[in-house]
């Protein structure tokens, strides 16, 4: 089988068990094609060698009951993994070794899947094109000098560029979604709450959310079925009754009422965006469902109530990398000085830009006008969806505004960086899931999303929904291997 | 029943000032592990031997809220009188230290687990009451040592995360004496709940004290000066004297207050600015993302408030009415818990026909004195209730003479022995039997018949020299009452 790494999660697992494929095939298949993707700068870190003996490991005792028996993955790198480094994409974490693993890839390995490596992401997941990371920008498999989103960019390059057959990111305001958009595969933002965040390196505490990424919309929820767990590690974590998502799979979503948001056809959107709406408007219909239009008033709201809420908790959160305890530390004259020089150098461009940000708006004298009123629309955000989920089962809107766009064209201009997660950011504000499927390709050949919102907990049924409008689409992702020489 | 004390006042020329003090005392919870991690909290343990991946914030840690922390904040609300808040929220305090690990400190800013409240105190004059104005939950910090080498500082982290109560009272407290009754008071209310040791050495107990200064009638509050993390009550008292008559000083010089916070140098007797209001930080408080506000039903706060132990305002209350002690007396019985401890087992092992007179005259009398002279604490009394209650039936039986009875006493602490038994092998018992005292006396009487005839003829005070003889001619063992009846009868 020489197309091993063209293979999806689903039909990987079932070549394992019944073995047609060992864990050591499909390991060997994975690293020979990272080993040959270097250009797309998609790892961080390397695991190869001990991916093989794992491999070998499993191969001599396979257990097949297992979800994910000997299928290798890499994880974005803001997972910690004990004894292997994490980074989240930064030079203050460069050199930094957790002793722990993060509830998420423990749960993963238990159902025996294997680490490839660590995916590259922007520093601290602050970014939306992959481009803040300390370990260089992402390609993506796309096109050549394409951005491939962000901040999980790596982790979409290597499912896009099959250099793993899932992984996993997080999504604080479209980190997984719109990379996934971006890059032509199927990214999920579970419900807050859905997944621990214990062990994962934290940007914004009431926003992050870790999520499954794959080649399709099954392979995805397998995943989800294996990383969601109730964690007391993490006092945010919910006990709720979980499905068996991939199990329980359908595509069967007649008579679903599915809400179109008229807030969402902002100014400026390329027609390809307004006509991919209309074309997963169309789709949804022709699967049975209902269309209903509905309004969610406060949405233009939402990215400034996101670009207060979500510095404020990073400017807290990124306290703790002050060079005392761990990761990189400068020199300095006294304390205050190595505290300046070991922040000042540690932590790129965008991430001081984001704490300064943050600071400023939770300075006394600021408090109010900023973060509690930011605070106050977050609840009018969620009530919009609590209304409109009176009415209808999922909402169906854009993944993004605009397709993936060049390398450095907008790393000069953040507001318009940050414009790329007008459509995802309402999600992570009201804690409720999204998934982004691909759906089209805009003119230039490039990979467009749509993206589905449903009810807290409910993903089972945007999962669904998903799956029904992937058979609909018949997407085919354009990958030329342009980077392997 | 509220009644002003006698008055603290700074006299200059002209005016007399009045000190305004309020207290925030900080109350390390009485718990086997951390506010949000599960790290061990002994006192004295190896530098960052108890520290947890939370503790030292390590990326991707969480804190997770340890239930019996806010169970002690909320008995410990109850023994204040306070009004428990089901709703509360910690927030993060942001400021950057060495040893402060995430860069934040977990506390609770405008929602905290406690309200107000009140605590009573007994003053020499009468009882005043203090307000509490709260009472949060906050992790404490871990401790910066400077003086182990000239270049770096050191940083332990066993205390970082220790729960630590912050009691904030009301701006009512208008002596130094005052503010020793309150911190005796705080501690004891919090000793007999179990929810702090109040170990001030160990570094349990300690506040930040504000303090102002006003013409003595005056309304309004002056400009308060915070003196940071005193740990005695003793330096407490030191500097609120220091600093009120600074700030008095500045006042007839013409001069304003400035709001600072300021340091005691407990070497130097004086205290020092460390900050002023501008430099003050500005903390960013918000609400802590990785914790949801906590809520507690009413079920939870009743199970609490069933389970609260006697506080010492009852105890005192149940001792004078049941036993009849004075206030005087049931306050020193009641202060400490060991002490009412004790007391209570004495009293329960005097069996049936107590004399609880004497027992508290012993406690307080030769026992405090013992206590005193080794410097130790009731609990490691050399003698123990049992042996005291036995010491004392003795007495009250007859069997042996106060006087006798101190002797006893002494050998008693000599390993905790049965004064039964010291009694028995030392032959101390009193003679009580009338005929062996008949027989002796008649002897006595004898032997000084002029005396006698004295006696006789008008001579009373001839008396004493009887029964001195007698006693005597007993070695002291002779039952007192009865010599003195026999002597009435054959003089």
């Amino acid at each position: 089988m020489s197309d091993i790494t063209k293979q999806s999660l689903i039909e990987l697992v079932e070549n394992i068990k019944n073995k047609k494929l060992s864990s050591m095939d499909v390991t060997k298949a994975f690293i020979e094609r990272s080993e040959k993707s270097k250009e797309l700068n998609a790892y961080i870190t390397e695991d190869f060698t001990s991916a093989l003996d794992k491999a070998k490991k499993f191969d001599q005792k396979p257990n097949l009951d297992l979800k994910l028996p000997g299928i290798p993955m890499a994880v974005k790198d803001l997972f910690c993994t004990k004894d292997i480094k994490t980074t989240a994409g930064s030079k203050i974490l460069n050199n930094f070794v957790p002793t722990y693993e993060s509830t998420v890839t423990e749960n993963i390995w238990k159902e025996g899947a294997i680490l490839l490596g660590k995916l590259n992401c922007d520093e601290f997941a602050m970014g939306s094109s992959n481009e803040t990371s300390f370990f260089g920008n992402v390609q993506n498999p796309i096109d050549k000098d394409l951005v491939p989103g962000g901040s999980s960019g790596g982790s979409a390059s290597a499912v896009s560029g099959q250099l793993t057959p899932i992984t996993i990111g997080t999504d604080t305001g479209g980190s997984i979604r719109q990379p996934a958009s971006f890059t032509g595969t199927v990214g999920l933002k579970p419900t807050y709450g859905s997944c621990s965040r214990y062990g994962i390196v934290a940007f914004a505490s009431s926003l992050d959310q870790a999520g499954p990424m794959a080649q399709n919309v099954k392979d995805c929820a397998l995943l989800q079925e294996v990383i969601s767990t109730y964690d007391s590690k993490d006092s945010t974590s919910i006990d709720f009754k979980r499905n068996q998502y991939s199990k329980e799979l359908t595509n069967n979503i007649k008579g679903k009422k599915i809400g179109i948001p008229k807030e969402y056809r902002v100014d400026g959107m390329p027609k390809e965006i307004e006509d991919l709406w209309q074309k997963g408007i169309q789709y949804v219909k022709d699967c049975g469902a209902e269309t209903i239009d509905i309004s969610l008033p406060h949405t233009s709201y939402a990215l400034p109530t996101y670009y207060i809420v979500a510095p404020a908790e990073a400017s807290s959160n990124l306290a703790r990398y002050d060079g005392v305890k761990y990761g990189f530390r400068a020199k300095g004259e006294n304390l205050i000085d190595m505290y300046e020089k070991t922040r000042s150098e540690g932590f790129g461009a965008e991430v001081q830009r984001r704490i300064m940000i943050g600071t400023y708006v939770l300075s006394s004298g600021y408090y109010d006008a900023y973060y509690l009123k930011a605070q106050k629309v977050r609840k009018l955000i969620k009530n919009d969806f609590d209304e409109a989920y009176k009415k209808v089962d999922a909402i169906l809107t854009p993944s993004t505004p605009s397709s993936a766009f060049k390398l450095g064209e907008k790393t000069n201009d953040p507001v318009s960086m940050y414009l790329n997660d007008i459509f995802t950011v309402p999600v992570n504000l009201a804690g409720l899931p999204g998934i982004s499927i691909p759906a089209g390709h805009d003119a230039k050949g490039y990979p467009l999303g749509l993206q589905i919102i449903g009810k807290a907990f409910d993903e089972q049924n945007i999962l669904n929904i998903a799956y029904a409008m992937e058979q609909k689409i018949n997407f085919k992702n354009k990958i030329t291997d342009w980077w392997i020489k | 029943m509220i009644k002003k004390n006698s008055e603290y006042l700074i006299n200059r020329k002209d005016n007399q000032y009045e000190v305004v003090i309020g207290l925030e005392v900080h109350a390390q919870v009485l718990s086997e592990s951390k506010l949000f991690s599960t790290s061990a909290t002994k006192f004295g343990a190896e530098p960052n031997t108890q520290v947890s991946l939370v503790d030292a914030a390590f990326p991707g840690m969480l804190p997770v809220i340890n239930e019996f922390c806010i169970k002690q904040a909320i008995k410990t609300g109850i023994g204040l009188n306070a009004k428990i808040n089901k709703r509360s929220v910690f927030d993060r305090k942001n400021y950057f230290y060495a040893d402060l690990p995430q860069g934040y400190q977990i506390s609770q800013f405008k929602d905290p687990i406690v309200g107000e409240g009140k605590v009573i105190l007994d003053m020499p004059d009468g009882q005043k009451e203090v307000g509490i104005e709260r009472l949060h939950l906050e992790q404490d910090a871990g401790k910066s040592i400077h003086d182990l080498d000239p270049q770096n500082t050191f940083v332990d982290l066993n205390r970082s995360g220790v729960a630590l109560m912050e009691i904030v009272s009301k701006p009512d407290l208008r002596s130094p004496d005052e503010v020793s009754s309150y911190i005796k008071k705080l501690r004891s209310i919090m000793r007999y709940l179990g929810t702090c040791d109040g170990n001030m050495q160990e570094g349990s107990l300690r506040a930040d004290v504000n303090v102002s200064v006003r013409i003595k009638g005056s309304k309004e509050l002056g400009t308060r000066c915070e003196i940071k993390n005193v740990n005695s009550i003793k330096f407490m008292q030191m500097a609120i004297e220091y600093e009120a008559n600074r700030q008095v000083d500045l006042i007839e010089e013409g001069n304003s207050i400035d709001q600072e916070t300021r340091l005691f140098d407990t070497k130097k007797n004086e205290t020092r600015s460390m900050r002023s209001k501008e430099d003050a930080h500005d903390y960013r408080y918000f609400p802590d993302p990785d914790l949801l506000p906590l809520e507690v039903s009413d079920e939870f706060i009743n199970k609490l408030k069933s389970d609260i132990p006697e506080l010492p305002d009852d105890k005192k209350k149940r001792f004078i009415d049941e036993f009849k002690l004075s206030p005087y007396e049931a306050n020193i019985l009641v202060s400490d818990i060991d002490t009412a401890k004790y007391f209570e087992e004495v009293v329960a092992k005097m069996g049936k026909n107590k004399d609880i007179k004497l027992a508290v005259n012993w406690i307080t009398g030769e026992l405090f004195a013992v206590l005193n002279s080794r410097n130790i604490e009731i609990s490691q009394s050399p003698i123990s209730a049992k042996n005291l209650a036995i010491l004392i039936n003795l007495i009250k039986n007859g069997t042996i003479s106060g006087k006798i009875a101190k002797t006893v006493f002494e050998l008693m602490m000599d390993g905790n022995k049965d004064p039964q038994k010291i009694v028995e092998e030392k032959g101390l018992k009193q003679q009580s039997d009338p005929k062996a005292l008949e027989a002796l006396i008649d002897k006595i009487i004898n032997d000084n018949r002029e005396k006698a005839v004295e006696y006789k003829q008008g001579k009373e005070k001839l008396f004493g020299f009887f029964v001195g003889q007698a006693m005597k001619a007993s070695g002291g063992k002779a039952n007192p009452q009865l010599i003195n009846e026999i002597l009435k009868k054959k003089l």
